[in-house]
């Protein structure tokens, strides 16, 4: 293949990644917008979300759509209802104190990490995508002949990345109206401005920050049934998207949404592209040390207004 | 001689007797236990005395260990030298740090330090041609020497690491009654105020990361020789989470509490072992307890009870 149909591949896989990255991130956005804290288990709720889609499609094993459908509808759920009993059981209990919130999250990154180690055990496990169709993609040259119009071999994609594309943008839309418009949004909002003032106007501020926390982990598991057709469930995958969240919200600055979807999709293009034309290790040194200095010198964030 | 001087010259005592008495079982445990607990105390200079919650400390601890092992294993660098270069190496890397992070404060300083952690530990898998990436390397025998004696005899090395324990459990003594360990309490109790009374809060929080990284450094460099091995799971993330479990466990803010964390979660993880092998499921459910009920750790909570003199 060449450059050109080369690079068109890098930025299609590139925007499948983003779009995933986008929702997971605004999970985790939201939970430090609103809640002021940072939740070192996000990885783990985006790890459940996989591995729960699994097991869902496993009940509806006659037909692949019918299984995804279900996983689609129940695990992301579920995985907010966990999150949700975290919160009320231990979060609440700490008063949502940053720096201990951050370590009773690194502890249930541990636990939720070995119970599925102990439960669905060390293997990659697939789920079938309910439709999954090659795309050729065309690819125009010019030649002696004048233009010539050809599918290159090798330049494709699939139906479904397509949908997971269209997906994790509808899911963010909807992020984005409910935070905007809605009465929800506002309480949120309120909540984020200021706690002490929102509690004096009757907000139930303890529980939005449950809703709040229940909303970033189902978020997180939504991306991860999107994502597990294409990549395998497995009790080690939270790794990454937490990295990557992380890399996204600083960048995007801290508790901002719109900042949030501009650096997923900065970041989540640029990492499919370097991937495919440099080593991923050095790539994930240099995006390291950047976020790392990014949070030195910016606090705000590159995309944030002004420095908190 | 004061009560806490006493009970720190107690404790090393009864390790000194504890080295000819034990079974070989859990002689060997304890050998390891201390190098970890002078881990710990390093990691409780800067979490328990400044108040600075790092999540990288990892690095530190890998400074230490591949400046060691690095220079034992191309440059046949004996001991004696191998040793203080690998506590020196964390030491520079901790100010590099130090200078960076330093400029953020609560939940930032957590992130930048776990990033600088995580890239070292990249940069570790990405050299893997020299430091043998995630596989590691092992320490020979031979270079496993120090002042004439075989490191790798248990009874030598239970014995330096008694050495390293007391050395740095005095040192931590006598540090947090220093002037300098009294302003680190102030600037953990009150920045503004430190401030405010004059003192250089920058200077003396880079002071304590400076010295936290070294200590941590010196437990990696001696883990490194004792032990035999060098590996990249020692720059990993959890490794950078044990030091702090073990100092919420014991007690931040003790002298003492380090060890007692480490030798409390060291054999609490041996009991868990007999039911799971997902060990740091121990970990983590202690992470949630702690902070849920024990915030001050186990001597923490006996300085509240019947100790007050406790440092």
């Amino acid at each position: 293949m060449e450059f050109g149909p080369h690079l068109i591949l890098a930025l299609l896989e590139g925007l499948v990644q983003a779009s995933v990255l986008m929702l997971t991130a605004l999970g985790l956005s939201l939970v430090f917008g609103v809640m002021r804290v940072v939740n070192v288990a996000h990885g783990e709720f985006f790890m459940l979300g996989a591995v729960l889609a699994h097991v869902v499609a496993g009940w509806f094993g006659a037909h692949p759509a019918l299984g995804f459908i279900a996983a689609l509808l129940l695990a992301p759920p579920l995985v907010a209802l966990a999150a949700l009993a975290f919160d009320r059981t231990v979060l609440h209990r700490l008063g949502h104190d940053p720096e201990r919130t951050i370590v009773a999250t690194i502890g249930l990154l541990y636990v939720i990490q070995q119970l599925t180690l102990m439960t669905f055990g060390p293997e990659a496990r697939p789920v079938t995508a309910p439709f999954n169709h090659r795309i050729a993609i065309p690819w125009i040259e010019t030649t002696a002949a004048g233009l010539s119009f050809y599918f290159p071999w090798g330049l494709s994609t699939t139906s479904y990345k397509l949908f997971v594309v269209v997906a994790a943008f509808a899911a963010s839309a909807g992020v984005w109206l409910m935070m905007a418009r809605g009465r929800v949004g506002l309480v949120l909002r309120a909540t984020q401005l200021d706690r002490e003032t929102a509690q004096a106007f009757a907000i139930p501020v303890h529980q939005v920050y449950g809703f709040v926390f229940a909303l970033g982990a189902g978020l997180a598991a939504l991306g991860a049934v999107l994502v597990v057709p294409i990549r395998q469930a497995h009790y080690l995958m939270g790794g990454d998207p937490l990295l990557l969240s992380f890399i996204v919200v600083i960048i995007g600055g801290l508790g901002s949404l719109r900042g949030t979807v501009w650096a997923a999709l900065l970041i989540g293009m640029s990492d499919g592209i370097v991937s495919v034309f440099f080593s991923p290790t050095l790539a994930k040194i240099l995006a390291t040390l950047l976020v790392a200095l990014v949070l030195v010198y910016r606090p705000g964030g590159l995309f944030g207004a002004k420095p908190a | 001689m004061s009560r806490a001087l006493v009970l720190h010259l107690g404790l090393i005592a009864v390790l000194f007797a504890a080295a000819f008495l034990l079974p070989a079982y859990h002689h060997g445990n304890l050998a390891r236990i201390m190098v970890l607990a002078v881990y710990a105390m390093g990691y409780n200079i800067l979490f328990g005395y400044a108040g600075l919650l790092s999540l990288g400390h990892a690095m530190f601890f890998a400074a230490g260990m591949y400046g060691m092992g690095l220079t034992v294993r191309y440059w046949d660098w004996p001991m004696i030298l191998a040793l203080p270069f690998g506590t020196l190496a964390a030491a520079a890397l901790a100010l590099l740090v130090a200078v960076l992070a330093l400029r953020t404060a609560g939940v930032a300083f957590m992130i930048v330090t776990l990033m600088f952690s995580q890239a070292g530990f990249l940069v570790i898998l990405y050299f893997n041609p020299i430091t043998r990436g995630d596989e590691g390397f092992v320490i020979p025998q031979a270079a496993r020497r120090l002042a004439g004696l075989d490191l790798s005899d248990p009874m030598n090395r239970y014995l330096a690491a008694l050495v390293l324990f007391s050395v740095v459990l005095l040192a931590c003594h006598r540090l947090v009654l220093s002037r300098l360990g009294r302003v680190l309490v102030a600037i953990r109790e009150n920045e503004e105020r430190a401030r405010l009374l004059g003192y250089d809060v920058w200077a003396h929080k880079l002071g304590a990361v400076v010295l936290s990284g070294s200590v941590a450094g010196a437990a990696g460099a001696a883990y490194g020789a004792l032990f035999g091995s060098v590996g990249a799971s020692f720059a990993e993330v959890p490794f950078s989470i044990l030091p702090l479990l073990y100092v919420l466990a014991g007690g931040a803010g003790t002298v003492i509490g380090p060890f007692v964390g480490t030798a409390f979660m060291f054999y609490l993880r041996d009991l868990a072992g007999t039911v799971t092998d997902a060990h740091m499921l121990v970990a983590g459910a202690a992470l949630i307890a702690l902070t849920l009920f024990a915030r001050r750790g186990l001597m923490g909570l006996v300085r509240a009870r019947w100790a007050g003199w406790l440092p």
